[in-house]
């Protein structure tokens, strides 16, 4: 039992460490390295919703082949991520460069989250504001248990 | 009756949403836009895939202006598109340049996709002019190319004027293709 369990959890453990390609790309640890962080954030342009490092689709094996080639030349991540994008436009980036087009994407959040306080604060203001004009009511109101 | 704040504005952000969402359903994402519209088209120098003696490059095709056609012999919409292909080739005097791309998932035999390729044109017919091979799948990639069939029509002075994702229908090329077609003074019916 205790084996059996050891070796799932090996097993669980060891997919994080299955790379899609057959062997490492470098020697190098550190081109290794860079070379895998680039490909995980470089789209798959047929399927997706996956990344380059991810996908066993055969574009992606020559978009990794391409990145190999360009990194084993000596180009900057940058300089990588721009060839790319000069042929498969921003699509392929995970991570969407900010410029005018995506102003809103990038604000969304902060967005979202000044409209949420503005509301919470339009609520508790009200709430004041109800109490301190007509503080039995609102004391009725808690007493019902009504929200 | 006094309208409040608090009713109107989460009912205009969600009309902002159905918005958005009303104009995704007319987009679609498998159709990525060209970043090379406009732009002189990536150079190559490829075997042709029927007679690997000659050589096929940009330069022996620039001075006219042609349609550049992405298929292999696997892909089921180019069989789909490939009717439409040699009526292009029976109907007007545009070249159409093939370029084979991903013919074969085992790049280090390409003569087996070259003989694959060269059986498909005989049993379907042969709308190309030239047809470039690409055994690595590189120019492919330069062309931002991601899945076939896709078209290319190159002017005159090498530079790429539309691209068409998917196979060209008769709707797709009256409407896309044959108005370029006749601004370049090229003649296609």
């Amino acid at each position: 039992m205790a084996l059996a369990r050891a070796l799932l959890l090996a097993l669980l453990v060891s997919t994080a460490a299955l790379a899609i390609d057959e062997k490492p790309a470098f020697d190098d640890p550190a081109m290794q390295a860079r070379y895998e962080s680039l490909t995980r954030e470089l789209r798959c342009t047929v399927c997706q919703n996956q990344t380059i490092a991810d996908s066993n689709a055969s574009l992606a094996r020559d978009l990794r082949r391409e990145v190999r080639r360009l990194m084993a030349e000596g180009n900057t991540d940058q300089e990588i991520r721009d060839f790319l994008t000069d042929r498969y436009t921003d699509f392929v980036l995970y991570n969407p460069p900010v410029k005018p087009r995506t102003y809103l994407l990038w604000a969304a959040p902060g967005l979202l989250v000044i409209i949420g306080l503005g509301a919470a604060l339009m609520v508790v203001l009200r709430r004041a504001k109800a109490a301190k004009d007509n503080p039995a009511a609102l004391d009725a109101d808690n007493e019902t248990g009504s929200p | 009756m006094k309208v409040r704040l608090g009713v109107l504005l989460p009912l205009g952000l969600f009309v902002v949403l159905v918005g958005f969402l009303f104009f995704g359903l007319f987009n679609d994402p498998r159709e990525i836009p060209s970043p090379l519209i406009g732009k002189p088209a990536p150079t190559f120098t490829l075997e042709e895939l029927r007679d690997p003696q000659q050589l096929i490059s940009t330069e022996n095709l620039a001075g006219q202006m042609y349609l550049l056609n992405v298929w292999n012999s696997s892909c089921v919409t180019c069989r789909q598109e490939h009717p439409m292909l040699m009526q292009i080739a029976r109907s007007s005097n545009l070249p159409i340049i093939g370029l084979n791309w991903k013919e074969s998932d085992y790049p280090e035999d390409p003569e087996i996709g070259r003989t694959r390729a060269i059986s498909w044109l005989s049993r379907f017919g042969d709308p190309y002019t030239k047809i470039a091979f690409d055994k690595e799948g590189s120019v492919g990639i330069n062309f931002g190319v991601y899945g076939t069939p896709e078209t290319f029509l190159v002017s005159g002075d090498g530079v790429i004027l539309a691209k068409h994702v998917g196979a060209i229908t008769p709707d797709v090329w009256r409407d896309k293709f044959m108005p370029l077609i006749s601004q370049g003074g090229g003649s296609a019916s």
